[in-house]
């Protein structure tokens, strides 16, 4: 069933279209995510989905109501994690999950049971009485999705929740997405990193200069991106003799030289590195460092679109 | 009863986080406090008491009203934690409320302050204290929302003060706190007649020291539809400023 469903829907600022007529719609119990380039468009559409900021043109359906029209009957019922931090910096963390709780309306014993909950399960008890400007960036993270679900929403809309805050924060907050899905929640959200939209969205759609470039299963969308695995190599010496039988050895593998002591292994498929690590130590070079490169949202999203985000703008120029 | 709960709990937090913070209430209390005293040390014998007492309780209402919403407002905006309140599933109308009333309770009670340094002076019987209430409430919400007015204006907190200020210290002058409406010049009196906070000193005027312009049944009148057209505009503007 469709709980979501937005049509053509165009945000202006003065001429500029920040948001440029997009239809999506997102079914119950699914993660959708909106990847896309800074400056994209993503938190434009999001503000207009929950209500901070008016469509200029467009319509937006969230569970059977009319959220431009009906906008305060829809809050009731979603939950949002805005990409900076609102908490209020000089109460503590257990006080402003209680306040959060108390603008649903949500009664003093059942709140306070309810921010227990959550200070545990987001591993923040120990700080729950410490002024919220006192938290880490990752705990600040931590307590503003705590925040957002606090009256148990139907629906979350998360805007970035992982950018900028560190690697265990960022882990605990993906974990915590999944167990949120598990539990039949619709989940919308926003990042620029392909690996998180790889891990927990069922559908993505690319989203650049105001315009859903691509959109489908998550599946479906990254292989047509053809990804390519890559390990970077840190070596003690350099393979250059032995390149050639590296790469007859391991047919699926190309092998590109970075400079005098390391390297590059491509491929399709997954690499083994076990096996290279043991040739390589068999000719007497020693690996110092292997590193997974990870292909950025840029280099995909080139890939799926053609377009190369960064010099579209010029291209367009020169057009003109 | 939800609606309540958010209510309640919005009036809560801004009294605990800013009008029981020691500066804050330094700023609403010390500067009307020494102004009562330097005027009733310089109205020497006790007869210019009982003339300067209502423009010290307008005085004290409007310095605890404005400035305090503008300012606590424009920096909920600026660190984002507004938007928390324009999120929650409460109308435009109950947050202006839940909002305003704090500036009103802590306006009020401000009021009293310059009552109770007068009592020590002079006798203070006789004056109705239900219609000055009404008086001083009324005064209050107007200026608290005319600080919910510059607080959808301000994007600073500094910009928020400097408008308050720009708005505050004119009045001082213009709405018969110190000097009486009718010795100002024609133009004067015209933006005199233009600002609530000149029928609500009017009311006081009339109730303590006895010398008002206006009737009370009218003065309340006219207060109440200052109210009125304040709250409506601060509602329209919100919405039209406030969600982009
Ligand atoms: N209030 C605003 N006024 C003018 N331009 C804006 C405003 N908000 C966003 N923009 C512009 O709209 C575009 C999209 O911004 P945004 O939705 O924040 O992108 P994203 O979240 O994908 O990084 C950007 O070019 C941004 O500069
Ligand atoms: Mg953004």
């Amino acid at each position: 069933m469709e709980i979501v469903k937005v049509t053509n829907l165009k945000k202006l600022y003065g001429e500029f279209p920040a948001v440029n007529e997009i239809s999506f719609s997102i079914e119950q119990g699914e993660v959708f995510g909106f990847l896309g380039p800074n400056g994209a468009g993503k938190t434009s559409t999001i503000k207009m989905m929950i209500g901070l900021s008016r469509p200029t043109s467009g319509q937006i359906m969230i569970d059977g109501i009319d959220a431009i029209k009906d906008i305060k009957k829809v809050q009731k019922f979603i939950g949002i994690v805005p990409d900076e931090n609102n908490l209020y910096a000089e109460m503590n963390g257990f006080d402003n999950l209680c306040f959060c709780a108390s603008l649903y309306g949500i009664g003093k014993a059942k709140r306070e049971k309810r921010a227990m909950e959550l200070l545990e399960q987001f591993n923040l008890t120990k700080a729950a009485k410490y002024p919220f400007k006192t938290y880490s960036k990752g705990m600040k993270r931590k307590l503003t999705i705590a925040a957002g679900i606090i009256h148990n929403p139907k629906i979350l809309f998360l805007d970035e929740p992982t950018t900028g805050i560190d690697v265990e924060s960022a882990r605990q907050i993906r974990e915590l997405i999944l167990n949120l899905k598990k539990q039949g929640k619709t989940i919308f959200i926003t990042t620029h990193y392909i690996e998180e939209a790889e891990r927990i969205c069922d559908r993505i759609a690319f989203i650049v200069e105001g315009e859903i470039v691509k959109i489908g299963k998550v599946t479906e969308v990254l292989r047509d991106a053809e990804r390519e695995h890559k390990i970077k190599l840190q070596l003690s010496s350099s393979i250059k003799n032995i390149k050639e039988e590296l790469e007859n050895n391991f047919i699926n593998c190309k092998v590109k030289l970075l400079d005098e002591n390391s390297c590059l292994f491509i491929s399709k498929e997954p690499i083994a590195l076990f096996p290279i690590l043991q040739l390589l130590d068999n000719t007497g070079i020693s690996v110092y460092e292997a590193k997974e490169l990870k292909p950025s949202l840029e280099e995909v999203f080139v890939k799926i679109t053609n377009i190369n985000p960064k010099t579209k703008n010029e291209q367009e120029k020169v057009g003109k | 009863m939800e609606t309540m709960i958010a209510f309640c709990n919005i009036l809560r937090k801004d009294i605990e986080t800013y009008y029981l913070k020691p500066p804050n209430i330094s700023w609403g209390i010390i500067f009307p406090l020494s102004w009562t005293l330097m005027q009733f040390i310089r109205s020497q014998g006790t007869t210019g008491i009982r003339e300067l007492l209502p423009g010290l309780m307008a005085m004290s209402v409007l310095f605890g009203s404005t400035s305090m919403l503008a300012v606590t407002i424009t920096f909920e905006r600026s660190s984002h934690s507004f938007d928390r309140l324009l999120l929650a599933p409460i109308s435009i109308n109950t947050l202006v409320l839940a909002k305003i009333l704090g500036a009103v309770i802590f306006g009020t009670l401000n009021a009293f302050v310059p009552v109770v340094f007068a009592a020590f002076f002079i006798n203070l019987k006789g004056i109705n204290w239900g219609i000055t209430a009404i008086a001083v409430i009324s005064i209050a919400i107007t200026s608290a929302l005319l600080g919910l007015l510059i607080a959808i204006s301000a994007k600073e907190v500094f910009e928020a003060q400097t408008f308050s200020n720009f708005f505050r210290f004119p009045m001082l002058f213009l709405c018969g706190l110190f000097i009486p409406i009718d010795k100002l010049p024609a133009m004067l009196k015209a933006i005199s007649f233009c600002l609530p906070l000149t029928y609500g000193t009017d009311i006081l005027n009339g109730m303590i020291a006895g010398n008002s312009i206006f009737s009370t049944p009218l003065n309340i009148s006219i207060m109440l539809v200052f109210v009125v057209f304040l709250f409506y505009l601060c509602q329209k503007n919100i919405k039209e400023k406030w969600i982009l």
